[in-house]
């Protein structure tokens, strides 16, 4: 129990997260939590977890950092020759199988989960899960990461078929918010990533634009403003 | 070092499955063969996927049925299409059947086992070509089998004696689709990894077609489920006849809906 903390500043750095991907009617949303943890401690509060591949394809990476990281390297590279060679942007569907590729051929070594989503001409939106081991399933939305435990009752109830663009990102940011409430390895803020065929957008709510859940009170500055703000008075027993 | 026992650099070795699918069922009958598995993709205890397509078409002739390691199956199937497409590619009229594609199978399935480096599924072949039914199984370490009828996993344990029972020769397609479905309500009952969404598969001389993915009803309104502690308040006792050992709950339950379907219908 008397560990010090500077024990888990070397402990591998993991991604405890939460990452979401959903498809809408015009494009795909990603979205994740920016909490990267060494053992206890938290490395990087504000990481990205959602990393571009091509100009119309990105991943959202959880698990093992490392592994996370040069699999995007190595897709990226072989994504840009691809994309050179065909003459035109690649498809989703190719990014998500190179993914698989290296992730089922290196099983034994990588521990990484994958979310690859993105929007081609062909196909239009689509979301790709390729979680440890290298199966790859399509899927209208997916989830990944540790976070992702509390919010499969979540999905079950409130995902709906052909949301607006508005409604997918609604309930994207409202499920990293509710897994970041319950999991320990999730937190910070919640980023989102949209892709259609006008191109991308990024965004980013910190903690304070987040609803608040049960239990959950609401941030000030100082004890001194509640107390001047409720009465002048000192306080009370 | 020692190299006769273990390999230098660990490349590929045992590893554990994470993405499963469960029981796979097949029977013969009249016209030809027809397969079973529900749609579930279970990552250990979570039930992660539900669309998991576990039968699929090889070549003309076979239709391949996988539980375990999903990964592992999406990679046998690519291996399939290259065997299918070089068959195709001599030209030459003749083209694999069951039998053949079970035994290329059996020997791919062996011969990872012995490299200790499995490929983590038990399958299920089955086909029809020319007017020869087939039906065969590998398992993960090479173990294969050919039979009348076939099941991976928990089908071994709830569904073959069910089968054993009322398997015949001369089934028609209704009588076959009532008892592979009589089979996996009973699995979908005892297995804990099991998805109340299936797919049952059909393949004859004339062709292949898998059905949509469906749902079974299922009956809990039994006298002995709604009080079973009545008479015995704060026991847990539950019916002596239903709690006796697994295998026997298995086959009343199997014979209870079998009851309470016709006698409903």
């Amino acid at each position: 129990m008397d560990r010090d903390a500077t024990s888990d500043v070397n402990a591998p750095h993991s991604m405890g997260t939460t990452i979401i991907g959903v498809t809408y009617n015009g494009g795909v949303i990603l979205g994740a939590d920016s909490r990267t943890s060494t053992g206890l401690y938290v490395a990087n509060r504000a990481s990205d977890k959602i990393t571009q591949l091509t100009d119309n394809v990105y991943i959202c990476r959880s698990g093992s950092a490392a592994d996370s990281q040069i699999v995007s390297d190595y897709v990226r590279y072989f994504l840009h020759q691809h994309t050179i060679q065909l003459g035109q942007p690649a498809t989703v569907k190719v990014a998500a199988n190179l993914v698989r590729l290296l992730a089922y051929n290196n099983k034994n070594s990588l521990q990484t989960g994958i979310i690859v989503g993105g929007w081609d001409k062909y196909e239009g939106g689509k979301i790709y899960g390729i979680p440890l081991g290298g199966t790859i399933v399509e899927q209208p939305f997916a989830i990944g990461g540790s976070g992702s435990s509390y919010l499969y009752g979540f999905f079950d109830q409130a995902w709906k078929d052909g949301m607006t663009r508005e409604e997918a990102e609604q309930l994207v940011v409202k499920a990293v918010s509710l897994a970041i409430a319950r999991d320990g390895a999730s937190g910070g803020v919640v980023r989102t990533v949209t892709i259609n065929s006008e191109g991308v957008t990024r965004n980013f709510y910190p903690g304070d634009t987040l609803p608040l859940w049960h239990d959950e009170v609401e941030a000030h500055g100082s004890l001194l403003d509640i107390l001047n703000a409720s009465n002048p008075e000192p306080m009370s027993t | 070092m020692d190299t006769l026992l273990s390999s230098e650099g660990d490349s590929q070795r045992t590893q554990y499955p994470y993405v499963t699918g469960t029981s796979v069922i097949g029977i013969k009958y009249k016209d030809g063969i027809l397969m079973a598995a529900d749609m579930g993709g279970s990552y250990g205890s979570t039930i992660r996927y539900k669309s998991v397509e576990r039968l699929k078409q090889v070549g003309k002739h076979s239709l391949i049925g996988a539980s375990g390691e999903i990964s592992d199956f999406q990679e046998i199937l690519k291996y399939l299409d290259e065997l299918i497409l070089h068959d195709n590619m001599w030209d030459d009229g003749n083209s694999l059947g069951p039998k053949e594609v079970h035994n290329y199978l059996t020997r791919v399935m062996y011969n990872r086992r012995n490299k200790f480096d499995p490929l983590w599924n038990s399958l299920i072949i089955g086909g029809v070509k020319n007017g020869h039914k087939y039906l065969g199984s590998v398992s993960m370490i090479g173990v294969h089998f050919e039979d009348d009828h076939v099941a991976t996993g928990f089908g071994n344990h709830l569904a073959r004696p069910i089968l054993r029972e009322e398997w015949r020769e001369d089934l028609t397609f209704e009588e076959g689709v009532k008892l592979l479905e009589k089979c996996m309500r009973n699995l979908l009952y005892r297995d804990r990894s099991a998805v109340n969404k299936l797919q049952i598969a059909k393949i004859t001389e004339e062709g292949l077609t898998v059905s949509q993915p469906y749902s079974l009803k299922t009956f809990w309104n039994f006298a002995a489920f709604q009080n079973p502690t009545v008479g015995a308040e704060g026991s847990w006792i539950l019916c002596l006849m239903m709690f006796c050992c697994t295998k026997t709950c298995a086959f009343v339950d199997a014979s209870f809906s079998f009851i309470a379907r016709h006698g409903s219908a």
